[in-house]
């Protein structure tokens, strides 16, 4: 399907990018280029958040431009113009630092698998016992859920993101299943958390929770 | 009603959140409106849903506006 209606300077990425430019060598360089220097930004701005450092970050953004680079041109025959060019290009690279950066998480994993670090549960969510009357209720509730409620993956899904606080997409990584799958059994732990907080007069009002 | 405000964020869920599967896929579609600054939460109500609740998927929204936008 052709593209259409495309901005100036994405019809000129296409036009240099194509298989028979004489100026494709050059414009792949020039968009590694790009890319290498999204991707030094992307890990600098996460690396508050990750426990990959120093040199390792460094190799990763550039393994990430390089494997985005080799994805847009084999999938450039996808691009429909439905955004410029250089955004659809650019979203390759951020994927790819994602990804990396959660299979790279279990080189030096702050927290284990399986960790089940249940005493941290009040601090994830917020409640203090102290100030909080119902705290204790609130924790053993939550707790029933996930032993009662949740299937043995489900739970240790919810155990590993939500009490031991590892990175959604390390999780997904050391698991093999995608982002998506792993974001969907937190979001029915939590519906399920709700129902019951709700039943027990935890919380004044259900609010939205069909999906 | 006493749970704190991070309680209530945890369990909160939207029924419009599509999930990041389908959010990933039109990400760049929904960054060039963010950044020519048109209503993209409209257009998307579901994108936007989805964004707001799921850290890695706000985070990679995040990364790729801040890579258009050159700040």
């Amino acid at each position: 399907m052709p593209v259409q209606n495309l901005d100036e300077e994405s019809s000129a990425w296409l036009r240099r990018l194509s298989a028979d430019s004489r100026d494709r060598a050059a414009a792949e360089r020039d968009l590694h280029a790009k890319l290498v220097r999204i991707a030094l930004a992307e890990v600098r701005r996460r690396q508050s958040r990750t426990p990959v450092a120093g040199p390792e970050l460094d190799d990763l953004a550039y393994q990430a431009a390089a494997d985005a680079m080799l994805a847009i041109l084999a999938k450039l025959g996808d691009f429909r113009g439905e955004s410029r060019f250089t955004t659809w290009a650019y979203r390759f690279v951020i994927l790819e630092v994602s990804g990396k950066l959660g299979r790279h998480y279990w080189r030096n994993p702050p927290v284990a698998l399986d960790a089940a670090q249940w005493e941290r549960l009040p601090d994830r969510l917020g409640l203090d016992p102290e100030r909080h009357a119902e705290a204790a209720g609130i924790l053993a509730e939550v707790r029933r859920v996930v032993d009662e409620e949740l299937t043995s993956h489900q739970r240790r899904v919810f155990i590993a993101i939500v009490v031991d606080g590892i990175p959604l997409d390390a999780l997904a990584a050391e698991l093999g299943v995608r982002r998506n799958a792993v974001y969907k059994v937190i979001f029915d732990a939590r519906r399920k958390i709700r129902r019951a907080l709700a039943a027990n007069g935890y919380l004044a009002e259900p609010g939205r929770e069909q999906r | 009603m006493s749970e704190s405000r991070k309680l209530e964020e945890f369990l909160r869920t939207d029924p419009r959140d599509v999930g990041c599967d389908d959010a990933l896929a039109v990400l760049h579609v929904y960054v060039d409106l963010v950044a020519a600054g048109q209503d993209a939460a409209g257009r998307y109500p579901g994108i936007a849903a989805h964004l707001a609740a799921c850290g890695p998927c706000g985070e990679d929204f995040t990364g790729l506006l801040l890579a258009v936008t050159g700040a």
